[in-house]
């Protein structure tokens, strides 16, 4: 029996739809704490040792505990502002230097072998150079927090800048356009994909680091709540900063993802998007050149 | 020289281009030698040859993006110091900014210029009617057909009123339909500007078509410039003068 082939091959399977993938997202999750919980509360002792784990209603409660009182609320205020202000500075600086590298030879020469030597250094390697060079702590955990972000802004603009299409520039240059406008109306906007890829990395490794240097030299701040009730054997605690983290740490780098993407919305895109339902107004409209519903699929292709 | 901002002005006249015994090309790398020519003001001069032969690199030099490597360019009778705006360059690749809409990117030069910003939305709306693009004005280039982007490429080029256009195979990677289209829209858009024209192309009827006259480059050298006789007609197939006349250009280049 020689069956029509189904539309896509047949490793296309029919994938669940909006509601169902966010059902199997909300299972995945709830499967994990389950597990978790379940490790933890029974103190099993095999080769991975949960006696001394935290449960997962252990952590909520303690994570309840801390919501109320005030002490949170500034660790959360302080590592946000040591991070955006470490992180802003480093794109200002990050995108300056990768034009400035990329279209001059001088600056190229003058700035490249220094820059070279410093990028493989780990930020949080730079603690003691923060110590010695600035009188605060908080000046040098921004300082580390932006040399951090800084490098990966860097490479992708100066990738980006270098790989902008030759005919743009050339042609506002016939347009009578200086220097300015050229970098205005084409090295920026040009690269601006490229930058964004660099800031997307950059705030991750920001967070890295204002945390690791929190541990070492903060005062107050997520990262040495964390630390401090890890000393105090405050476990649950423990757990408390780390998901605080987690969840700062996904909602700045959405926030970039975000931004990046509405500024680059000229970017020609694909129109097939994997597992995108069409909208609801063109469905009736104009009819699908494979059938997109279940309803529509005839009945011998259903296996 | 006028600088006249008024794209209308009746006034405004064509630039006279010139090479003086020039060798052209990128340094260490040339590939024209012994270049002299002569474009009239306002005249349309189109530029044939065989792919490699420096059409390009002859244009660009025009345009100031290049300097000639021995010898001299020059505009109305003054050596040429780079790329300015009264020599506007349409490429051949599409050069239109990615990210503005089409409306935006006729309104660059004109912003560039210094009009204020209704002024320069207006002229840009008047070039974009004038090349049929007034519905696709507020879209992004990728959004548009190849020849709706030679077309805006066409009224960025015009809008910001040059007195000579160099063109670089601007149709060249059109069907014939569209590119037809295209050479009679060039005809009646130049028409009234007073620009001069110099319009490289690999393709002899097109050349034929639109040159006033006909420069011809081959083995690193300028062979020789033709008159092309006048009306301008696509079908006139058989009219002697015309026909002798393309055996001729065949038969210099070599194919």
């Amino acid at each position: 029996m020689t069956g029509q082939p189904r539309p896509g091959g047949r490793f296309a399977r029919r994938y669940p739809r909006r509601a169902g993938r966010f059902a199997l997202r909300l299972a995945s999750l709830a499967a994990f704490l389950g597990a978790w919980q379940l490790l933890a509360g029974l103190k099993i002792d095999l080769w991975l040792r949960f006696s001394q784990f935290p449960t997962v209603t252990d952590v909520a409660r303690a994570f309840a505990d801390r919501l109320a009182g005030p002490d949170y609320w500034t660790d959360l205020t302080d590592s946000v502002t040591r991070i955006l202000t470490g992180f802003l500075l480093a794109a200002v600086l990050g995108v300056a230097t990768g034009v400035l590298v990329a279209r001059s030879r001088l600056a190229e020469d003058l700035l490249g072998p220094v820059l070279e030597v410093i990028r493989p250094i780990p930020a949080i390697a730079l603690v003691p150079v923060a110590i010695l060079l600035f009188p605060s702590n908080e000046q040098g955990i921004v300082f580390i927090t932006c040399t951090a972000a800084f490098f990966p802004v860097l490479v992708s603009t100066r990738h980006a800048v270098r790989a902008l299409t030759p005919v743009w520039e050339e042609a506002v240059l016939t347009m009578g356009g200086s220097r300015w406008r050229i970098l205005g109306s084409v090295v920026l906007p040009g690269a601006l994909p490229g930058i964004f890829g660099g800031l997307s990395v950059g705030i991750g490794v920001s967070w890295i680091c204002v945390i690791s240097a929190e541990m070492i030299s903060g005062q107050y701040g997520v990262g040495y709540r964390t630390w401090q009730d890890y000393t105090v054997v405050n476990y649950a605690g423990v757990f408390v900063g780390m998901l605080t983290i987690g969840v700062l740490g996904w909602v700045t780098s959405t926030a970039v993802e975000l931004l990046g993407r509405r500024l680059t919305r000229w970017l020609p895109r694909t129109s097939y998007v994997p597992g995108r339902q069409p909208p609801p107004a063109a469905r009736g409209a104009a009819a699908p050149a494979s059938p997109t519903t279940m309803e529509e699929v005839p009945h011998d292709q259903l296996v | 020289m006028t600088s006249s901002s008024d794209l209308r002005s009746p006034t405004r006249t064509g630039a006279g281009l010139t090479l003086r015994n020039a060798a052209l090309g990128r340094p260490g790398a040339p590939v024209l030698d012994d270049v002299d020519l002569d474009v009239a003001p306002g005249e349309i001069l189109t530029l044939v040859g065989p792919s490699g032969c420096g059409k390009s690199t002859l244009l660009r030099t025009l345009a100031g993006l290049l300097a000639p490597l021995s010898g001299e360019a020059g505009q109305d009778g003054r050596p040429l110091t780079g790329p300015a705006a009264d020599r506007a360059l349409i490429f051949q690749e599409d050069a239109l900014l990615p990210w503005r809409t089409l409306r935006a990117n006729v309104e660059l030069p004109l912003a560039i210029k210094g009009l204020p910003r209704a002024e320069r939305r207006s002229q840009a709306e008047t070039w974009l009617e004038r090349v049929g693009l007034t519905e696709q004005s507020g879209k992004l280039p990728h959004r548009v057909s190849g020849g709706q982007r030679g077309r805006a490429q066409l009224a960025r080029a015009l809008a910001a009123a040059p007195r000579a256009v160099l063109m670089d195979e601007p149709f060249g990677a059109l069907d014939a339909q569209t590119r037809a289209g295209m050479q009679d829209l060039l005809v009646e858009v130049l028409r009234g500007t007073g620009a001069t024209v110099v319009f490289v192309t690999h393709d002899v009827d097109e050349a034929l078509f639109l040159g006033d006259r006909v420069a011809l480059l081959g083995n690193g050298r300028l062979t020789a410039v033709r008159d092309v006789p006048r009306p301008r007609d696509r079908t006139a197939h058989d009219d002697p003068a015309r026909v002798a006349l393309r055996r001729d250009v065949l038969t210099s280049l070599g194919t």
